[in-house]
């Protein structure tokens, strides 16, 4: 029986031949990554192991991100322990403020991770990486700590779900609103402790930052890891922002999958998810008048530049509906210095929109953009859980960088089109 | 080893966003974070919870965020075994790591009301209900997992290994 890519992967890192679905195996790690939430955690449980000196300190990564720049004293502690383990433990890739990024979109951008690779992260949309062909996955700061210090992780190899992409999306049908529709029919637990491996000739009209998008909403449908074949796009990208070799992987013919699922890209709307899960979705024409205070353009799901440039589109020569506030986070400083180059920060601006500097804040109701009761906010970002953006009693819509601009403009849900675009 | 108390239950995908809500997230102390333990979904959970108490819940139990932070505040609350139908991942993992005893039994899951009284063996994976007085078979781990469950976690199991 023939192996998925994420399985040969996992075969290659775990010194095998072959695994088959169900088994537990000891893979090598490529990376390992760990934020400012996670990472004091996963360093208080370093100092419970015997060996205390990491593996390679070439292979982590620290990058604080969340409530950075310090949003309170407790913060500043947290991101102080962090940089003082990076300062002890001689780790090259610390980002401090000022030169780090959301970590999902930094690290790529670096080329810290490359196709073939694995890596693990204290961090639940580690699975971004597997839009450049690698396997990736969130864990704990338990895992973290150990494979800070092993370079190893144990896993129980998973079976897989395909997803065949089909067409050419639309003009504002974005990857956004691929893999919102693919959780809206799957549901949050669809791909549980499986892979989401992605394939299909609709896949060469997705650019890296709509692969990078969906890969990194596999968590939203439960799954271990989500995954992109390797082709032009992506072998471009890498040589562009990394100097590591890379190993392609690809499924084999007879590969077995769990199900099979045809998505017809063309035919996809924008799309909103409907609090308070990622699986509520509708298409905007079937959302009806939903009226919204807030909205955030940006986070590790859709803060890259073609989703600024989308955002600015829309945006330009239009203004925010009074009383809006619409909230925009480039995601790394890289990200940030290109939007400034093109002319977009200066649109966000223009149309009454803020501008911040790279920080996952508003998305899990850190700070820069937390709601209060009864606040409805449209959300380029990928988790509309109860109180996940503030107050228990607020509302969180997901959706693209287009949908989210317009619904500013407009003060309610809605897409481009409703601005004759 | 055994598990013996009063139920708390919830329904499918409790998230980690209502486990631990982000905003406490600038504290890592276990203490700390048990104070907020379920507060967007059962504010009343902290006063209500006894030690050795049992959470019981339907499907996906735990997804979204991959805190750790989750599992520590369930179980510094004084919480001794989390039963569901199914858990996400990444939790799954974590709470294994960190020592909190859970089980995946669909069944009892379903029927296990609120207030009951549960007994729960680890050793054989059978559910009490002592009130109801109905018996269910949880799902066994796998040997490497009891390892490092008998171990109390993953740190300490890396440190036997050598």
């Amino acid at each position: 029986m023939g192996m998925t890519m994420t399985q040969k992967i996992l075969a290659a890192h775990a010194g095998l031949e072959s695994v088959t679905a169900g088994q537990l195996i000891e893979a090598d790690l490529d990376l390992v990554l760990a934020n400012d939430i996670t990472g004091p955690v996963a360093i208080h449980e370093v100092e419970r192991l015997n060996k205390k000196t990491v593996f390679d300190k070439d292979k982590i990564a620290l990058v604080p991100d969340h409530f950075t720049p310090n949003k309170d004293i407790k913060s500043a502690e947290h991101c102080k322990c962090v940089r003082e383990f990076a300062k002890q433990h001689d780790i090259t890739n610390y980002f401090e403020v000022g030169e780090m990024g959301i970590e999902h979109a930094l690290l790529p951008e670096k080329g810290l991770i490359v196709a073939g690779e694995t890596c693990i992260g204290a961090d639940s949309h580690t699975c971004t990486y597997g839009a450049l062909g690698a396997f990736s996955t969130g864990v704990g700061s338990t895992d973290m700590g150990a494979g800070m210090i092993t370079g190893k992780a144990w896993f129980k190899v998973p079976s897989a779900i395909r997803f065949v992409l089909q067409g050419k999306p639309k003009k504002w049908v974005s990857g956004k609103d691929v893999i919102l529709h693919i959780i809206g029919k799957i549901g949050v637990d669809g791909a549980l402790y499986k892979s989401m491996e992605f394939t299909g000739d609709g896949i060469q009209h997705l650019t890296m930052d709509d692969r990078f998008t969906i890969a990194n909403m596999a968590i939203e449908a439960g799954a271990k890891n989500g995954i992109f074949p390797v082709d032009e796009l992506t072998e471009a990208y890498m040589k562009e922002h990394s100097a590591k070799p890379y190993k392609v992987y690809e499924a084999d013919a007879d590969a077995e999958y769990d199900e099979t699922y045809v998505i017809e890209l063309d035919k996809l709307e924008p799309t909103v998810a409907f609090p308070h899960l990622p699986e509520n979705t509708k298409t905007v024409k079937e959302s009806g008048e939903v009226r919204i205070d807030q909205v955030v353009i940006g986070s590790c799901t859709n803060g890259r530049i073609s989703d600024l440039r989308a955002a600015a589109e829309v945006l330009k020569g239009r203004h925010v509906a009074p009383g809006m506030r619409c909230i925009v986070f480039p995601a790394t400083q890289s990200i940030y210095l290109q939007a400034i180059e093109e002319g977009l920060l200066q649109t966000f601006v223009m149309a009454g929109a803020v501008v911040s500097t790279p920080t996952c804040g508003p998305c899990l109701g850190g700070h820069m953009g937390i709601l209060a009761a009864g606040e409805r906010a449209v959300s380029t970002t990928n988790r509309n859980f109860v109180g996940r953006m503030g107050h228990v009693e607020s509302e969180v819509y997901l959706a693209s960088p287009a949908v989210a601009a317009a619904s500013a403009v407009l003060g309610r849900i809605a897409e481009p089109a409703d601005l004759g675009l | 080893m055994k598990a013996n108390g009063t139920v708390h239950k919830y329904g499918d995908n409790v998230d980690t966003d209502v486990i631990i809500p982000a905003r406490y997230l600038n504290s890592s102390d276990p203490k700390e974070l048990a104070k907020h333990c379920m507060e967007d979904i059962d504010k009343d959970f902290v006063t209500k919870v006894k030690s050795g108490d049992i959470m019981v819940a339907n499907k996906n139990f735990g997804c979204g965020s991959s805190r750790e932070h989750a599992p520590i505040a369930i179980k510094v609350a004084g919480v001794s075994c989390v039963i569901a139908e199914t858990f996400a991942r990444i939790f799954y993992r974590n709470a294994i790591n960190i020592g909190l005893p859970i089980i995946e039994c669909p069944q009892a899951a379903k029927e296990i009301q609120a207030g009951d009284t549960v007994e729960i063996d680890f050793d054989s994976g059978v559910i009490t209900d002592v009130t109801s007085g109905k018996t269910y078979q949880g799902q066994a781990f796998p040997p490497f997992m009891q390892k490092i469950i008998a171990a109390e976690g993953l740190m300490n199991y890396i440190n036997t290994k050598g």
